[in-house]
């Protein structure tokens, strides 16, 4: 039977009243063993009988025509297979959610690095050595490669509230920054990987996919073939943040060859392909306007932004998304331009939007205190929106003031010196701070949930990419169904199980959760009716089900199987309440006073997401997040080459991620106990991003606290500190 | 051409091209896929493992040039139902999230704690003759080869310090 359930009203709060005690714990993962001993299989992993080996040969030319791939430039190489290319090979990884293969672009090239054609050998020696010797000749067009010249540029309707002019012209106290931002990398620590094995008409796809369902259609569009006979598999995917969202060139090629040779194919992205090829985060100019009257109080906030991207890809980074939602302010101003060019496209990075805009917001609030001589804690607590601005919906949950407040105990805040007045030796030590939002959405999704007399099965199609799905899935169903956590089995990432809607947007938790939740209830309610109580009493706990005064073992209660399959999706409340995660950052930093290297000494998070699900899988969430946020303030960019766009910097020595060394040993994250009624029926919100957001402002706000620099570009590398102290 | 490893104690003779790197001959000859290829260029240290007691990032190394040599990977070091230590205090610990560095990063951790207690300074050691001890700033330093995109540094290093703390 098929259970559905639309959030068209709060939910009474069960998990508060269900007896297991699992739900909320920081119990440990119950994949992580596999994974600490190298027995979780990641999809190039697998090596099938007769598996042979692909790599992904990249165009070197920006646009342009491929008139002539020369096979016979490398017919000497032994165990050389094949060389494939052609009308069916996409362009690059499809965006999040798309459900139908991204641009197959044939011929053309339309950015340098494009996988162009596949070369397949018996060895990973040969196929990468046919790769690189291929002969290949090009067409080339002129290209342009510059958002800040681009002579394309496409604009919407801004999007405004109250009359500008005039909250503009009565304030006290104005800021208008210009603020910029470089271009990112997921750089997930897994090269994008596909193994690709065609069993009579029926493909299997092992890939590193953070969306099966989507995947599959994109995959079954991009072949030619029905989505029934494709299914796509990814147990353990060894990170995605964004960049697996969609299928991608490798699973694509994978599939095309293992076709025609008749044998399974494994292609890995090499770690440079995966920075050309793949959807990097643009590159963003922001002019941010803050008016204020004399006391603090928010007359007027504007954020507009410049990206770019390819023309055709329709993503669009929400850069303003946090400003238009975290203060109120009379009058706000919303535009965007997307500059188009050929760059390698851009998409989905870790919190797209957040991650670069609210960066900006929380300088510019920053900025704002300082010249108004307010505390910048106080200036935000008088700003704190109580309904959303831009829509006028009441929030279902919105504790932002208390994560300030709370946060700000907690780090000690009101102690800290007078800024410009800490230093040791030739280190200037600063203290800032910064808040966090990010949207929350619930997503339909579906998940089936089995009792046995062993114990509970889910099933869900939903990934696991690092973010503790394996774990939450657990808790919830042992939760709900009184199991303790090792009769519980979570089997994910099956394109042959209920659809759910795969990671991405920090929705995954929430709604793949939320399904197992509403099918766990629906056993609930046949056991009830078994036992002869009301639902409302049933009691479950280590496998024993008590109500009505009658206790009983469950495997006595189920007659073989107690099986249901539950879909869940957004309803009214998502019309009428706005959700969202809140939080606030505080850190300390030591600049060096001659050289400008920032060194990040502590760092704070505080976070409303609602209910927790997992105290040490959402604290790992949030923390990664938060150190994302500073590898993105201090080190992170993309350099593209001024004459082709290429990625220069396309590999992990030259693209900085944060290492063990950039990040401090005191560094903590936090939950308030809240509950979002509005949500989803678990009261809980989105993790995965929320922690990036902000915690970049914290870091530059807490520079210019030691030193007076005031950075408004990052990465804020120390030839950037060192001008801007000097100006400061 | 022809290659003898010894990888966790069983001896492999491999017949290969010779630009296979050691990585790629213990994931794809030998089948222990728990070494993972991050970069394949020595720069994320996911393909770390011991070559006769020493870490080494396997796929900046070819497997002709250890002919003979004992090789020990995250397969050696325990199995789900009976890690080692250090795999232990990293389930423990949380010190992973996505998984894919982790066989690195504990197989660079159990080496770091045999480098500091042979006394082997490090960067940020306060002088060659005498190291500080476990500090985190230590760990810290020593660990930098193994990059953490799901940065997981916080638990990766109270997993580390506790395993230490243990073995003491
Ligand atoms: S795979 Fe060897 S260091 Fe990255
Ligand atoms: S656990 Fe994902 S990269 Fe370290």
């Amino acid at each position: 039977m098929t259970f559905d359930f639309k959030m068209d009203q709060p939910q009474p709060r069960l998990l508060d009243s269900t007896r297991q005690g699992l739900i909320g714990t920081d119990m440990a993962r119950p994949e992580g063993l596999l994974k600490v001993t190298g027995a979780a299989a990641y999809a190039a992993d697998h090596l099938p009988e007769g598996c042979v080996h692909g790599m992904l040969v990249r165009a070197t030319v920006t646009r342009g025509r491929v008139t002539a791939i020369d096979e016979g430039s490398i017919g000497d190489i032994p165990g050389l297979l094949g060389v494939f290319h052609g009308p069916k090979f996409i362009r690059n990884p499809a965006q999040g959610m798309a459900g139908e293969s991204p641009i197959r672009p044939d011929t053309e090239v339309h950015f340098h690095g494009q996988p162009i054609a596949l070369v397949v050998a018996e060895t990973f020696e040969a196929a990468r050595e046919g790769a690189l010797r291929l002969a290949v000749t090009y067409e080339s067009a002129p290209a342009e490669v510059d958002p800040e010249t681009a002579s394309e540029v496409e604009s919407d309707e801004p999007d405004t509230r109250g009359d500008w002019d005039d909250a503009w012209g009565k304030a006290a106290a104005r800021v208008d920054l210009t603020f910029r931002t470089a271009g990112h990398v997921s750089a997930a620590m897994e090269p994008h990987a596909a193994v690709a094995e065609w069993q009579g008409e029926n493909l299997l796809l092992r890939g590193a996919l953070q969306m099966v369902a989507t995947n599959r259609l994109e995959l079954a569009d991009a072949l030619g073939v029905e989505p029934e006979r494709v299914r796509v598999v990814s147990p353990f995917v060894g990170g995605g943040f964004g960049s697996k969202l969609g299928i991608g060139p490798e699973a694509v090629a994978a599939s095309v060859a293992a076709r025609d040779l008749g044998r399974p194919v494994r292609v890995v992205m090499a770690r440079q392909t995966v920075f050309d090829a793949v959807l990097r985060r643009t590159e963003t100019r922001q002019r941010l306007r803050l008016a204020a009257d004399a006391d603090g109080k928010l007359l007027a906030l504007a954020h507009d932004d410049r990206i770019s991207n390819l023309p055709g890809e329709g993503f669009a980074e929400p850069v303003s998304s946090a400003s238009r939602f975290t203060y109120d302010a009379l009058a706000m101003h919303f535009a965007q331009e997307v500059a188009r060019n050929h760059r390698t496209p851009s998409g989905s990075v870790r919190a797209p939007g957040e991650a670069v805009g609210m960066i900006t917001l929380e300088v510019a609030m920053d900025m704002l205190a300082q010249l108004l001589d307010i505390d910048p804690l106080d200036l935000r607590l008088k700003n704190v929106a109580t309904s959303h601005p831009m829509t006028g919906q009441a929030f279902g949950e919105q504790r932002l003031a208390d994560c300030l407040t709370e946060g700000a105990r907690r780090f000690g805040w009101a102690d800290r010196p007078a800024p410009g007045t800490r230093s040791e030796g030739d280190w200037l030590i600063g203290a800032g701070m910064a808040a966090a939002a990010r949207p929350n959405a619930l997503q339909e999704s579906s998940a089936r949930v089995r009792l046995t007399p062993w114990g509970a099965v889910v099933e869900t199609d939903m990934t696991d990419i690092g973010t503790g799905t394996y774990a939450i899935l657990t808790q919830i169903a042992g939760e709900m169904l009184g199991l303790p956590a090792e009769r519980v089995e979570v089997r994910l990432a099956d394109s042959d199980f209920p659809r759910s809607p795969g990671s991405g947007g920090s929705f995954g938790a929430s709604s793949s959760g939320s399904a197992v939740f509403m099918a766990a209830k629906g056993i609930r309610e046949k056991l009830a009716r078994t036992l002869g109580c009301d639902p409302d009493d049933l009691a479950l706990q280590d496998g024993i089900a008590r109500g009505g005064n009658v206790e009983r073992s469950l495997a006595d209660l189920i007659d073989g199987e107690l099986g249901e399959t539950a879909t869940v999706g957004p309803g009214k409340t998502a019309e009428t309440h706005a959700s969202a995660g809140f939080g606030a950052h505080f850190a300390e930093v030591a600049v060096h006073r001659w050289t400008g290297e920032i060194r990040v000494r502590r760092m704070l998070g505080l976070f409303d997401i609602g209910r927790v699900l997992n105290e040490r899988t959402a604290r790992g969430q949030a923390l990664g997040g938060m150190i994302w946020g500073m590898g993105g303030a201090l080190h992170e960019a993309l350099e593209h080459d001024p004459r082709t766009g290429h990625i220069a910097n396309r590999d992990l020595a030259n693209y900085h991620v944060a290492a063990h060394a950039d990040v401090p040993g005191d560094i903590t994250a936090d939950f308030l106990p809240v509950r979002d009624d509005h949500a989803n029926p678990m009261q809980s919100k989105g993790v995965g991003e929320l922690g990036i957001s902000g915690s970049g402002a914290a870091i530059l706000n807490a520079v210019h606290d030691a030193c007076g620099a005031r950075l408004l570009s990052i990465p804020a590398t120390p030839d950037k500190v060192i001008a801007a102290m000097e100006e400061g | 051409m022809r290659t003898t490893l010894t990888v966790n104690g069983e001896r492999h003779d491999l017949s290969h091209d010779e630009r296979l790197s050691l990585l790629d001959a213990i994931r794809d000859q030998i089948g222990l896929t728990g070494t993972k290829k991050g970069c394949d260029h020595g720069q994320c240290g996911a393909c770390t493992v011991h070559v006769n007691g020493r870490r080494v990032n396997s796929c900046l190394t070819l497997a002709a040039m250890h002919d003979g040599d004992e090789i020990t990977t995250i397969e050696g070091l325990g199995t789900p139902d009976a890690p080692g230590a250090m795999q232990a205090s990293f389930q423990a610990c949380d010190g992973f999230q996505c998984g894919f560095c982790t066989a690195g990063q504990i197989m660079s951790a159990s080496a770091v704690l045999e480098e500091i207690g042979r006394g082997e300074p490090s960067h940020v050691s306060s002088s060659l003759s005498s190291i500080d001890g476990m500090t985190d700033g230590e760990l810290a330093e020593r660990m930098s080869g193994n990059l953490c995109r799901c940065s997981a540094y916080p638990m990766i290093r109270a997993a580390i310090a506790r395993a230490a703390e243990a073995a003491e």
